[in-house]
């Protein structure tokens, strides 16, 4: 009698959705392993199926940056993007902003019971696109399963891991008056793009969400050689936190002019219709730069070089300032203050 | 944008305020209230203290419909939630409204216990949700001034034609006349008065003659944008300078004198006025709100769980009523910027950005002077 050779009916991912045995360590996980995680984000790190990636020390002169990043977004697919693409370029960027090459990361998945596994493939794919996109391999990674009702479809947390050059320091406490404010693109497309599929709302031209993996665009900034004091990615809580955020850790204050900050017309206008303010909204694929002021000129040529920021502008300068204030010149010519978003973003009501 | 950047020109602005600089007469002081929310929100925003004389001081008004909400009505709804166990839909801005016992209906959202809080856009949202949850009692809680109030007519109507029998209306809505009329009456000083926008859509430029008569002030009916103010202002100023007690509109793109008789008309299906309102910071005002008429009773959620309104004091140390009305600015309260903050609001003018503390916390702080 001959023995049969070992089949499983793969996985079907049309109908398919994902159960509690695809988290419970049994051959449906592995399957699910197998089939969609390594298949789709397959490198020779995670190839080796070992509880941990092995990884090469940095070299002399360098030094470990790591960061880490839960996505949680609803809905799971927005206009240019999804959580998987999410997951990469919110963690390669935040590695990016300390100045570091990101050189790898993790993912852990937590699914909903009951989830799409097509949802969850084309999740995965998108992920694997925007990582090799990248140059940013997925090494390690972890799936969880909880109950229904206990999730909301999926979550994603990455971490990523980078190495930074000694003597490279680009913290947010190194502002300094006279520094220039730089901002490399429009803002808050990618909560407005979120927003609006989650509101239902429609517009002439669609608003996409600007989600994009900047590291080599701060790689071209470095390479000007210019004095860039910090950078910081502008993601919840908008243009405003950051610039707030900036301006505790430098002890400094910052005075942004409303007319030099690039904002897209269909995301003013929708930030009009759900009574938000876009310095509140949160951005993907942007990033703050401070500058000293002699070296505004090369850093923003080649921002402006790149094309995840052509639209570049410098939108204010960094003041001296005791009480650490951010404050707006309006369009009107007159001023106020950028506080930071207050609880939820709530809309107004009339 | 179109219908809104020609409302926000910079040059523009400079030119008004250029004229507004040359009306002003040196040995006078104008003393202007914003009724609205909305225009408090909108000086603070693009920073327009900046571009008026000193001898012109805004002072805001209780127009900020969170703002003027008693806590005892909050509690009926926070009760309706951990309770009653409904799903209750509010505006985005109630939600954060303190009420009593440090509860608010956000705290009440985050309990394990309990219906459920969801926010809406708009009456139609509460009227989908119901419809999509028939086994549960969704709740629309209605607040606002006349601006809110016919979608929330609208929404009983709906209901009853579709037959929405899960479906009610905690009617808090309130009136703007009566409101002008009892601060007046309160003695807060004032030279004149920019009227609200919204709500003179519905209520027409007509509703305020017989204040205007009455008080002998001023009123200049404008719009939210930054240029409409402003030329509202320098109305104001040329009224007071002629000594004339007018009503003018300068929102006349959209208020005409009768305002939208097919709006007033669902109000007066579904609404009447209550014999009186008690208003946070303003005390009881007759005919100052509306409830639901008793042929719509059972869409009623007072009549319908049986809600009893309690009157609960405000906090000793919050001067919520003195702003509210004109009487104090935000700066003045001992617990401004300390205790109360937007995170953490004691008083419900810390709460929307229409709100005058919230207003100037979020906006306007850097015109303090620095206390070392």
């Amino acid at each position: 009698m001959s023995v049969k050779p070992d089949y499983s009916r793969p996985l079907d991912l049309r109908h398919g959705v994902v159960e509690m045995a695809h988290g419970a360590g049994g051959r449906a996980m592995q399957q699910l392993i197998t089939e969609l995680f390594a298949r789709h984000l397959g490198n020779e790190f995670l190839q080796q199926g070992n509880d941990g990636a092995v990884l090469p020390a940095p070299t002399c002169g360098q030094r470990l940056v790591m960061s880490t990043d839960g996505h949680v977004i609803t809905p799971l697919f927005f206009p240019g993007g999804d959580i998987g693409s999410l997951a990469v370029h919110g963690t390669i960027n935040d590695v990016a902003v300390m100045g570091a090459r990101p050189l790898y990361l993790s993912a852990s998945f937590i699914l909903e019971e009951g989830l799409p596994l097509a949802d969850l493939a084309r999740i995965v794919e998108s992920m694997a696109r925007a990582a090799t996109a990248a140059g940013v391999p997925v090494v390690t990674g972890d799936t969880k399963v909880v109950e229904r009702g206990k999730g909301d479809g999926v979550f994603i947390a990455t971490t990523g891991m980078g190495t930074l050059p000694d003597g490279l320091d680009l913290g947010g406490a190194r502002a300094r008056p006279g520094d220039a404010v730089l901002i490399s693109g429009s803002i808050g497309d990618h909560g407005i793009a979120v927003m609006s599929q989650r509101e239902h709302l429609r517009f002439d031209s669609p608003i996409v969400s600007d989600s994009a993996a900047l590291h080599e665009l701060v790689a071209a900034m470095l390479a000007t050689g210019a004095d860039i004091r910090c950078l910081r990615d502008p993601t919840r809580g908008g243009l405003a936190a950051t610039l707030n955020e900036i301006a505790h850790q430098s002890g400094v204050g910052l005075l942004i002019d409303e007319a030099d900050i690039p904002l897209k017309p269909a995301v003013a206008g929708a930030c009009e219709l759900l009574g938000l303010d876009p310095l509140n909204i949160a951005n993907e694929g942007k990033l703050v730069a401070i500058v000293a002021a002699g070296d505004v000129e090369p850093v923003l040529a080649a921002m402006r070089a790149h094309p995840l920021a052509r639209d570049s502008a410098p939108i204010g300068t960094v003041k001296p300032d005791s009480r650490h204030f951010v404050q707006l010149q309006t369009r009107l010519g007159g001023c106020r203050m950028v506080d930071w978003l207050n609880g939820e973003s709530l809309p107004r009501i009339c | 944008m179109k219908y809104v950047d020609e409302f926000r020109d910079g040059t523009l602005a400079r030119a008004l305020a250029q004229r507004i600089a040359e009306a002003v007469q040196p040995d006078r002081r104008y003393r202007f209230m914003e009724f609205c929310g909305g225009h408090t929100h909108a000086l603070s925003r693009y920073g327009l203290v900046d571009l008026l004389p000193k001898s012109i001081r805004m002072i805001h008004g209780p127009g900020c419909p969170v703002c003027v909400l008693p806590i005892g009505r909050i509690d009926m709804a926070i009760d309706l939630v951990l309770k009653h166990n409904v799903l209750l839909c509010a505006y985005g801005d109630t939600l954060r409204v303190p009420a009593s016992q440090g509860m608010s209906l956000l705290k009440a959202r985050a309990q394990q216990q309990g219906g459920e809080v969801r926010m809406v856009y708009a009456t139609t949202d509460a009227l989908q949700i119901a419809r999509d949850n028939p086994d549960r009692q969704v709740v629309f809680f209605a607040i606002g001034f006349e601006t809110t109030t016919p979608p929330t007519a609208f929404a009983v109507l709906q209901a009853q034609a579709e037959g929405l029998s899960n479906f009610s209306v905690l009617c808090a809505h309130v009136l703007t006349p009566p409101a002008m009329s009892a601060l007046l009456d309160s003695g807060t000083e004032l030279d004149g008065i920019v009227g609200p926008a919204h709500v003179s859509i519905v209520i027409g430029s007509s509703a305020y003659r017989p204040i205007a008569e009455r008080y002998r002030i001023p009123i200049v009916i404008s719009g939210f944008e930054p240029l409409d103010l402003m030329q509202s202002i320098l109305m104001l100023i040329r009224q007071v300078n002629d000594g004339r007690a007018e009503i003018e509109n300068e929102f006349t793109r959209t208020v005409s004198r009768d305002g939208n008789l097919k709006a007033q008309d669902t109000i007066a299906r579904v609404f009447e006025f209550r014999e009186s309102f008690e208003w946070r910071g303003l005390g009881s005002i007759a005919h100052s709100a509306l409830r639901i008429r008793p042929e719509f009773s059972v869409f009623d959620a007072e009549q319908r769980f049986a809600l009893p309104y309690r009157l609960v004091a405000d906090n000793k140390a919050c001067e919520c009523p003195a702003i509210l009305r004109g009487q104090k600015s935000p700066e003045a309260c001992k617990i401004f910027g300390t205790v109360c903050t937007p995170d953490n609001p004691i008083g419900s003018c810390m709460v929307s950005s229409e709100g005058a503390c919230a207003a100037h916390y979020q906006y306007g702080r850097h015109r303090q002077e620095v206390v070392s």
